[in-house]
């Protein structure tokens, strides 16, 4: 076996692994919070690259650093998506939290298509190539053949996030707010949780989040459209079920499960199915565990 | 009494985790009686049950039926529905309804056993499959009669008062044609008229039926009126078995319900 | 009605879109070109966009929930329906239509006769999938692998056998269903979304075999001339072959309306509704979830078979595209906004939805995007569908007992 092969493999599947879990938080921490899927979320994670790409773009025809112009695009990117994320829920989902969850799961949908075709017409249906603003970083220079910038940055910032969240959602008062009401939201509000904040609030960090992956995979890949978040959302979702949706650890660990699966399997097997592996490896562990890796078993009281 | 009990549970166990929840309870209830189980809160009673009616697969012991008409069998491990159909249904603790169907399709569920008819006879609707639906149309609105709730036939089950939906819970296992029902807090929430209506409708179903009743109270005045024999259980152990006079005068009883301390 | 505080309110949300949508609708960036395009006006027409719904919106929210807590008898559903109980207004109405149905084909185009062809087999995705989701209460994300199903039945077994349409019809149901099945057994234990993003991966899974088992379904370029249906063995010509195919369409969907009706009210329609309300309590009353379960699959997937034989028939060429998980989408939308477990919803939410952005194509680019917002602004003002079910009633007389 050539171990080299199997390290960039590795790494490649870690690489998607983190893109997948920076989309799939924000899926689980809205479906842990509203108990809805929502299928928008792909969509927020495209207007994340979106903007950075146009600011990026916009500010590299300047004559500022180009390090400088990524950082701000990326900032511009996750604010505007976490106000988007923000704006959706407020106008779409809100008003639809005591009627039927299918309807909601609809009018994500609905989201989903406006924010494409948003995106379409307002800007192109072309793929636009993003603009390299990073430098090679010199101290990967010796394992460059299976680890580049992007996937290092891509790596690192995925291990911030994910530090970062855990903070939030283990030690601070909103995170307290955010667990009581996933568990069980009339009683947060009995006592008295601003459970609208709540909502607000993950739908805000989980929009962030996603953006950031919109970032990070713009600038590896290098180009993007209009209908990167489609496939994108359905896999980070598939991640989040994997894992057992509304877990925050399932999220990821689902992520790199199927980052991981992916990247072997394309590697090993064949490239054609590069996405049945996401889907066969889904439905085999469904199988043997219901309700996914570290999703909690619901035992219903009889 | 050399009378074959109909259900007979030996030595039953129910493991979660670590915690017994039923720990090898043992209990027989013989034709036509009326039997109840009670004990304080979380006393292991409605795990009893699950275990009994197939939610639970028990983790030790067996449950065994000789019903009046029919063979003996094992009930452990059996699906809750292959249960039911050998003739044992319940009510659930905390109502369990259809909400958004109609009270009389709810009735019409239990008769789903009692129906022959494929789906092939339904899309073709043959004169067997006709006359079927009809029967069951029937049967279920004189169940309703039978419990008092044949005014409220086209209502939405999730529209009934409380108590009308305990009833509604009891006729809707009645339709499965039950040799024994097993009935969960059947008082729970109801005010005096209503517990002293359905005491009245239980005897009824019982004679009328000549079915035997299992049931977990905490309405004693209601378990005492009722009840031929009590079984009193406390943390998943059963601790006293006996008439209900005996129960009233029985000191561990008292002192599972009161506390030790408590000179009773 | 329109006072100062909300007249504040829209000023701050028109702010907000258009800082919102400023770098998206206002930049237009060119990275190839390197070219930064400013369109300023579009930042005014948000604005005042963005300022007018604001003023409307909460007025709006206030009233659906004022409607919802009124007396519901008194809605329009209910008038119609009970304006149907009435025979002589019913047989007029059935008149009606039925002569309609008929002349349509020759009185509008042969365009406008495929798109009704078009919708009409919507109408049968839809009441197929509101078995298993409307009735049994299983989300279903993957109902395009049916489709696909039926459509690669009639289009392999002409290529290889030479198979007519009519025998592939039945067939085509029968592979379907059987498909349900297999998928079906799988996936028993899993509840709600579990089962949702299962049945989507089947479907990716099922297209994705298309897409590259080129031995079997001869991958991307699929298969071509695919034969429109005989009329009784002879060959008709196009514009007649659309009129058949309209009647095939019409009558298909007569007979998916009679049987799902029948089914509806027979001793499995009850078990698939109780099973959705409360699977213990269904279990408990003697229902066999499994076999429940299997049925409203199988049944389910029957007329996404036939649907899947008549698509290759009416478009002649079928390829892995036409049965993404965005068609299992489609359907589900259709299921959704016309009011599941509703027939009657479910046959007018997919004219609607079929027929709209097709008569929508004068706005053409925009058509997508009016279409996505009138999807949410439907779910927030109707979340029960367009017509949503109205149980069955029984009337009893007090009768004398028979014993």
């Amino acid at each position: 076996m050539n171990l080299e092969y199997f390290f960039s493999l590795f790494l490649g599947g870690m690489t998607r692994g983190s893109i997948y879990a920076l989309i799939a938080l924000g899926y689980t921490m809205v479906y842990g919070i509203i108990k809805l899927i929502n299928f928008a979320h792909g969509e927020i994670y495209m207007i994340g690259a979106f903007t950075a790409l146009i600011i990026g773009g916009a500010l590299s025809l300047t004559s500022m650093n180009p390090v400088a112009i990524f950082i701000i695009a990326a900032i511009v990117a996750i604010v505007y998506s976490a106000a988007y994320g923000y704006t959706i829920e407020k106008i779409a989902y809100k008003p639809l939290r005591n009627a039927p969850r299918l309807s909601a799961l609809i009018s994500a949908i609905g989201v989903s298509i406006f924010l494409q075709n948003y995106v379409l017409l307002s800007q192109t249906s072309d793929f636009l190539p993003f603009p390299n603003l990073l430098p090679e970083f010199g101290f990967l220079k010796p394992v460059e053949n299976f680890l580049s910038t992007t996937q290092f940055l891509i790596l690192l910032s995925t291990a911030v996030v994910m530090i970062l969240l855990t903070i939030l959602i283990k030690f601070t008062k909103m995170g307290k707010a955010m667990r009581a009401t996933a568990q069980d939201q009339q009683m947060a509000q009995l006592v008295g949780i601003n459970v609208n904040r709540v909502i607000s609030m993950t739908f805000i960090i989980g929009s962030a989040t996603a953006a950031l992956g919109g970032v990070l995979i713009t600038t590896h890949i290098g180009q993007i459209n209009f209908y990167i978040g489609f496939i994108a959302g359905i896999k980070a979702f598939v991640a989040a079920v994997l894992g057992g949706i509304g877990s925050i650890p399932g999220a990821v660990l689902g992520s790199f499960v199927l980052g991981l699966t992916e990247s072997f399997g394309t590697g090993y097997i064949s490239s054609d199915y590069e996405d049945a592996f996401a889907f066969i490896i889904l439905i085999l562990i469904l199988i043997f565990k219901p309700s996914g890796l570290l999703g909690r078993k619901e035992n219903e009281k009889v | 009494m050399s009378e074959v009990p109909i259900l007979e549970v030996n030595d039953l166990s129910m493991v979660f985790g670590g915690l017994r929840a039923v720990d090898s309870v043992s209990l027989k209830i013989n034709k036509g009686e009326i039997v109840a189980l009670i004990g304080p809160n979380g006393a292991g009673k409605t795990t009893f049950f699950n275990c009994v009616t197939g939610v639970y697969v028990p983790t030790h012991g067996e449950i065994k039926i000789n019903p009046p008409e029919g063979k003996t069998a094992i009930l452990n491990g059996l699906k809750p529905n292959t249960i039911n159909e050998k003739g044992l249904a319940r009510t659930f603790q905390n109502i369990r309804l259809f909400s958004s169907m109609t009270v009389l399709e709810n009735v019409m569920i239990g008769r789903h056993q009692c129906l022959k008819s494929g789906i092939l006879s339904s899309i073709l609707r043959t004169p067997k499959q006709r006359k079927e639906e009809l029967k069951v149309l029937e049967d279920s609105y004189r169940i309703l009669e039978k419990i008092g709730l044949e005014e409220y036939a086209n209502d939405l089950a999730c529209n009934l008062p409380y108590g009308g939906q305990r009833r509604l819970e009891i006729a809707r296992a009645m339709a499965t044609d039950p040799f024994l029902l097993l009935l969960d807090e059947p008082a729970a929430g109801m005010n005096p008229q209503e517990t002293n209506d359905l005491v009245v409708l239980i005897q009824r179903l019982r004679k009328e039926d000549n079915i035997s009743i299992l049931l977990i109270e905490h309405d004693m005045s209601l378990v005492m009126t009722l009840s031929e024999r009590i079984y009193v259980v406390d943390y998943g152990k059963m601790i006293a078995m006996g008439s209900p006079l005996e129960i009233k005068n029985n000191s561990q009883v008292i002192k599972a319900y009161l506390g030790e301390d408590i000179d009773a | 009605m329109i006072n100062l505080k909300k007249i504040r309110k829209a000023i701050l949300t028109a702010v907000w879109f258009m800082f919102l949508t400023f770098p998206l609708m206002v930049m237009k960036v060119n990275t190839i070109e390197n070219t930064v395009q400013w369109r300023w006006i579009n930042l005014a027409y948000i604005g005042i966009s963005a300022f007018i719904f604001s003023l409307f919106w909460e007025d709006l929210l206030k009233r659906r929930d004022n409607i919802a807590s009124k007396d519901k008898k008194k809605s329009i559903n209910n008038k119609i329906s009970r304006k149907l109980e009435n025979k002589k207004i019913r047989n007029i109405s059935l008149f009606v239509l039925i002569l309609i149905v008929v002349l349509f084909p020759f009185i509008m185009s042969m365009y406008q006769t495929s798109i009704i062809t078009t919708a009409l087999m919507y109408v049968v995705l839809g009441l197929g999938l509101n078995i298993v989701v409307g009735f049994g209460g299983l989300l279903h994300l993957g109902y395009a692998a049916f489709y696909a199903v039926g459509a690669y039945t009639y289009g392999l077994l002409y290529y290889h056998f030479g198979l007519s349409f009519w025998l592939c019809l039945p067939l085509g149901a029968l592979f379907s269903a059987l498909f349900g099945i297999i998928l079906g057994f799988p996936i028993l234990r899993l509840r709600g979304d579990y089962l949702a993003i299962v049945t989507l991966a089947f479907g990716e899974i099922t297209k994705l075999v298309l897409e590259n088992w080129n031995d079997f379904s001869f991958g991307p370029s699929g298969i071509a001339n695919i034969p429109r249906p005989m009329f009784f063995g002879i060959k008709l010509k196009l514009a007649e072959v659309t009129n058949f195919t309209y009647f095939i369409a019409i009558g298909l969907t007569i007979l998916t309306i009679i049987v799902i009706k029948r089914l509806e009210s027979s001793k499995i329609g009850r078990a698939w509704e109780a099973m959705r309300e409360d699977e213990i309590a269904c279990q408990s009353m003697g229902i066999d979830i499994t076999k429940a379960k299997l049925t409203a699959f199988s049944m389910g997937a029957v007329w996404a078979g036939i649907m899947g034989v008549l698509f290759a028939a009416k478009t002649t060429f079928i390829n892995p595209a036409s049965f993404t998980t965005w068609e299992s989408i489609v359907i589900l939308c259709v299921v959704v906004i016309g009011g599941m477990g509703s027939i009657p919803g479910v046959i007018v939410g997919a004219l609607i939805f079929i027929l709209t952005p097709e008569y929508l194509r004068a706005f053409s680019e925009y058509r997508m995007l009016i279409f996505g917002l009138a999807l949410v602004i439907m779910m927030i003002f109707r979340p029960g569908g367009i017509i949503p079910k109205i149980r069955k009633t029984h009337q009893f007389k007090v009768k004398e007992v028979k014993e």
